[in-house]
């Protein structure tokens, strides 16, 4: 298993008001991804547990992306990857924004 | 042919969503809490926040119920120890509160990497099953996911008020690939999926009264199945046990010689046994009517 981290300076603050939202499920080729708003609307951190070890530079150009495209502010990510890739990685990040910002069924 | 709102295609939090009043579900210990495996890590393992099952409560057409969900995608959908002790808590809550229970099952029996846990976990679930049933309260079992319901799920499915199930749904202590494996491929070809689905599937369970309602591979199928059993009463007693003995011993005596499920639907009286795999449920449940065997309350 490997951890990373990553800190953003995410350019949009998350939008809606859910606490927290969460996408994916930890398989081969799958992730999970958990959202929390609990952070200044200015930061994003990213925390990363993945089964496959040694992508440290693939995960920081994803994740440079999805700051750069979505908006990330004020989001606490964790993810627990099983040996996802890259799109599925910008997949699950992009429906986790989406789901917190609809209104609390 | 799967339906757009396909039971067996869906995660575990899309199943607890469609079967629940909209908005209903409230989750105990979410993902957020991150209740997570102690045994994954040795393994060095993937783990999951929810550690591959959601309980909570919600309401069915305004009523108050229970229910857990185990995702199929992780692990397999098996128990370890957090997981068989969310569900644990799940059924202890419910002989407290009185309040029904779903349990939607998908899973291939306990985790191997826990194996101890699991075990342990499966015997403690069954317990605080029985004992939420004793005090009068349902317990559904929902099968039909891609996972199946084997080895100590299977277990606790069997303890169960009652089993919904689909097509799709599996239930069986030993999965095909440890009956090939412990006593040969002449015994049972675990890549004859047609043999596997006879034998173990939704249909044939349904059949021999191994599961008490059948569901298209649909989640609101599914829900209105659970709101057909729920209106049932569940009891367990000791003549309910008594009648399921007599049941069970009179099946094994009149088709413990049978060696393929067809030669089972044929003996009970099904017109046309080699075309049962085939048939849609419309035709399927017209074609068994007074034929299948009945469970009683307990299989």
């Amino acid at each position: 298993m490997e951890k990373l981290s990553f800190t953003m300076k995410p350019s949009t603050p998350a939008t809606g008001t859910r606490a927290r939202a969460i996408v994916g499920v930890v398989a081969s080729g799958n992730l999970e991804v958990l959202l929390e708003r609990n952070l200044p609307a200015n930061i994003c951190i990213i925390d990363i547990a993945t089964a496959a070890p040694g992508f440290a530079a693939v995960w920081e150009a994803v994740i440079e992306d999805f700051v750069t495209r979505r908006p990330a502010g004020g989001l606490h990510i964790s993810i627990n990857d099983g040996g996802a890739r890259p799109d599925m990685v910008s997949l699950r990040l992009a429906q986790g924004v989406r789901l917190i910002e609809e209104l609390e069924a | 042919m799967t339906s757009a709102n396909s039971w067996y295609e869906a995660g575990a939090r899309q199943r607890v969503a469609a079967m629940l009043d909209p908005g209903s579900f409230a989750e105990f210990i979410g993902p957020e809490q991150r209740e997570i495996s102690p045994h994954l890590a040795i393994f060095d393992l993937p783990e999951q926040f929810d550690d591959g099952i959601i309980v909570g409560h919600g309401t069915l057409e305004g009523r108050r119920i229970l229910v857990a969900a185990q995702e199929g995608r992780f692990m397999g959908g098996a128990f370890g120890e957090v997981h068989g002790a969310k569900l644990t808590g799940l059924l202890r809550a419910a002989r407290s509160l009185g309040e029904p229970v779903l349990i939607l099952f998908d899973t291939g029996g306990v985790r191997l990497q826990e194996a101890n846990a699991g075990e342990l976990a499966i015997a403690e679930i069954m317990r605080a099953l029985v004992e939420a049933r004793m005090a009068g309260v349902q317990v559904l079992g929902l099968i039909g996911g891609r996972a199946g319901c084997y080895g100590g799920g299977s277990l606790i499915a069997g303890c169960c008020s009652a089993l919904i199930v689909s097509e799709q749904g599996r239930i069986s202590v030993s999965g095909p690939e440890v009956i090939e494996t412990n006593k040969g491929v002449e015994e049972f070809d675990s890549r004859d999926r047609a043999l596997v689905w006879r034998t173990m599937g939704g249909k044939h369970r349904y059949l021999i009264g191994g599961a008490d309602a059948f569901a298209d591979d649909d989640v609101l199928a599914f829900r209105e199945a659970a709101l057909i059993v729920l209106a049932g009463n569940g009891r367990l007693d000791a003549d309910v046990l008594e009648a399921e003995q007599q049941r069970l011993e009179h099946r094994l005596h009149r088709f413990g010689e049978a060696h393929d499920a067809i030669d089972i639907w044929t003996d009970i009286g099904v017109s046309e046994p080699t075309e049962i795999p085939g048939l849609a449920t419309d035709e399927f449940l017209r074609r068994i009517t007074d034929k299948r065997e009945k469970a009683n309350g307990a299989r």
